[in-house]
């Protein structure tokens, strides 16, 4: 009486629709892209070039210069926000964390705010802040008799991009501070009173209970700003254009791509090229997630409460 | 005597570092937002100050309304947004369903490759999507957007769904199955209303990034009667960036919207995030 087993479409039915619009609009456009970068254009016709795009972009002093540029501007777009964004982050989390602080709720959602804007806000309005012609920021450092500091920072070469990068700090802040605090909230009583019990209280019990036990998050907080740092464009194409001025200097590879893509003033798109940039970012970003993965996830310990 | 005030002055501490960085993080906002209401000459003779009836103006707001279409712009905004949302959501609980359910060949290969987007930028892919969209004839409209979005948003949204399935009882699913329910009805009448606090986490999560983005409506959809709020506000202020009240008042109006959001699901967003949603 053994009844064959059915064939069960309900799970198909189920599966289809997401399956079907992730492949068609994500995956293989992506790997598409990836293809289209070993084509150019000749004569208003698609032929296959093998790797020579990627010579260009690597070999040719016009291409490479911008390249390396714009990837050289990632890396210290990225490292200011290893380096201001994921610190503050903690430590705002970790006086939100502590048990008795009042108007915690109120403080979190306030310093929140930043990050719901949209990069044109963001971008606008720091640059309108940041100018010399409104004098908000010259008027400020006037007031605590610092005036000589002021410089147009956007518009210098040597502080565009360190600049931009703040801007961007500031905005994200929140994610960081949000991750981190409730890490700290899952940690355990019972292991904070064991270490109060051992006399490890205050600051040395951040460092030295709390601190590696919020690892594993620290670890994915890193992993989330590379990719989202090697992917930016927003806030540079809002505040500074396709140009990424001043001379290149906020370039990074997002608008550097954009450029390429979609031409700029004389120049015209080269979507070859454009997909060239893109395998590039690519390969960078796979590196990064590859790292994270085998690299630091597992060998972090984690621990099961 | 001396652990008491140590303690207080430990509060203190904090509640200064936090109020300070608060006001960092606000003063932007609310610089842009008073200054809009004032007129020209006072925005540059005395940018801090509070609009009062000598300096209040609303000469901005006039100038944004009369030259950009900022009513289209954000039903255009509203539509992407909750046609988005309404795709991740349905299609995104199907596949969790499916994939947190039932025990079929390929489940753990299919769960890996649903996650793989994750952690992988959909705009790597924009040359060839942009392709497609041209070859389909969906540029410049907003079914181009609404796709991108909802192929963005759905790896996560599986991801998160799938965790809060695992957790719904099988005892109900298999009353419901002596009672005669089809695996659609358990989906939709059982299991669906049960998950709805995790689907709510999903929406707000996806609902800010699509609201905001420049980078999709700039390639596919930059004609005049499909931009979005965040791109019609980018392009009007590109052209009137002379226009001190227009631009604030332009910024102040894109805010708007984003904030009324957030009041209304701030609340949701910080249990979701705070929730472990994210691991």
């Amino acid at each position: 009486m053994a009844e064959k087993p059915r064939f069960r479409w309900h799970i198909v039915v189920f599966l289809a629709p997401a399956v079907l619009v992730y492949t068609a609009v994500m995956i293989y456009p992506l790997f598409n892209t990836l293809r289209l970068s070993l084509f150019t254009e000749v004569d208003q016709s698609r032929v296959f070039v093998g790797l020579q795009n990627f010579k260009t972009l690597f070999g040719d002093t016009v291409w490479s210069t911008q390249f390396w540029n714009a990837l050289g501007n990632n890396f210290w777009f990225f490292m200011i926000h290893m380096l201001v964004q994921n610190p503050i982050g903690v430590a705002l989390a970790a006086i939100l964390s502590h048990p008795k602080l009042r108007f915690a709720s109120l403080y979190r959602s306030a310093i929140f705010i930043p990050t719901i804007l949209s990069f044109v806000i963001v971008g606008f309005a720091w640059k309108l802040i940041l100018s010399p012609i409104w004098g908000i920021a010259p008027g400020m450092l006037d007031a605590v008799g610092l005036k000589a500091l002021y410089a147009p920072w956007l518009g210098k070469e040597a502080y565009a991009l360190t600049t931009l990068s703040l801007v961007s700090v500031w905005q994200f802040v929140g994610i960081p501070m949000m991750l981190i605090y409730a890490a700290l909230l899952s940690i355990p009583d019972e292991i904070l009173e064991a270490a109060e019990v051992e006399g490890i209280t205050g600051l040395s019990s951040f460092w030295k209970i709390k601190l590696p036990l919020i690892l594993p998050s620290i670890g994915i907080i890193s992993i989330l700003t590379f990719v989202a740092n090697f992917n930016a464009f927003d806030l540079i194409y809002a505040a500074q254009g396709a140009l990424a001025g001043p001379d290149f200097s906020t370039d990074i590879l997002g608008t550097f791509m954009y450029r390429t893509f979609f031409g700029f003033q004389l120049q015209l798109g080269d979507p070859h090229m454009g997909s060239t940039i893109a395998s590039a970012m690519f390969v960078i970003i796979l590196i990064g997630v590859c790292l994270y993965l085998f690299g630091i996830q597992s060998r972090m310990r984690r621990y099961q409460f | 005597m001396n652990a008491v005030r140590q303690n207080r002055l430990n509060t203190f501490a904090a509640h200064g570092a936090l109020v300070v960085y608060v006001l960092i993080a606000l003063f932007p906002v609310f610089v842009i937002v008073i200054n809009s209401f004032k007129d020209r000459r006072s925005i540059f003779r005395e940018p801090l100050a509070l609009p009062n009836s000598e300096s209040f103006s609303l000469i901005g707001y006039e100038t944004v309304l009369k030259q950009g279409d900022f009513f289209l712009y954000f039903q255009n905004s509203m539509i992407v947004t909750v046609g988005s949302l309404f795709f991740i959501l349905i299609f995104g609980a199907m596949a969790a369903f499916a994939l947190a359910e039932y025990r079929f060949k390929g489940n753990t290969l299919m769960g890996l490759y649903l996650a793989l987007g994750i952690m992988i930028p959909i705009r790597i892919g924009t040359v060839a999507i942009l392709e497609m969209m041209v070859q389909t004839g969906l540029v410049n409209t907003l079914w181009a957007l609404i796709l991108v979005y909802t192929a963005q948003g759905l790896p996560l949204a599986v991801f998160i769904l799938s965790e809060f399935m695992r957790q719904v009882s099988d005892d109900l699913k298999n009353a419901g199955r002596i009672d005669g329910l089809s695996e659609y009805r358990i989906f939709f009448r059982l299991v669906l209303p049960l998950v709805r606090p995790a689907m709510a986490t999903v929406a707000v999560f996806n609902m800010i990034p699509i609201w905001n983005d420049l980078w999709f409506p700039l390639i596919l959809a930059p004609a005049e009667e499909v931009k979005t709020l965040t791109l019609g506000s980018q392009v009007f202020i590109g052209q009137f960036v002379t226009d001190w009240n227009a631009v604030l008042s332009a910024l102040s109006l894109a805010i708007l919207p984003v904030m009324a959001l957030y009041v209304i699901f701030s609340r949701q967003l910080i249990r979701g995030i705070t929730s472990g949603a994210v691991k």
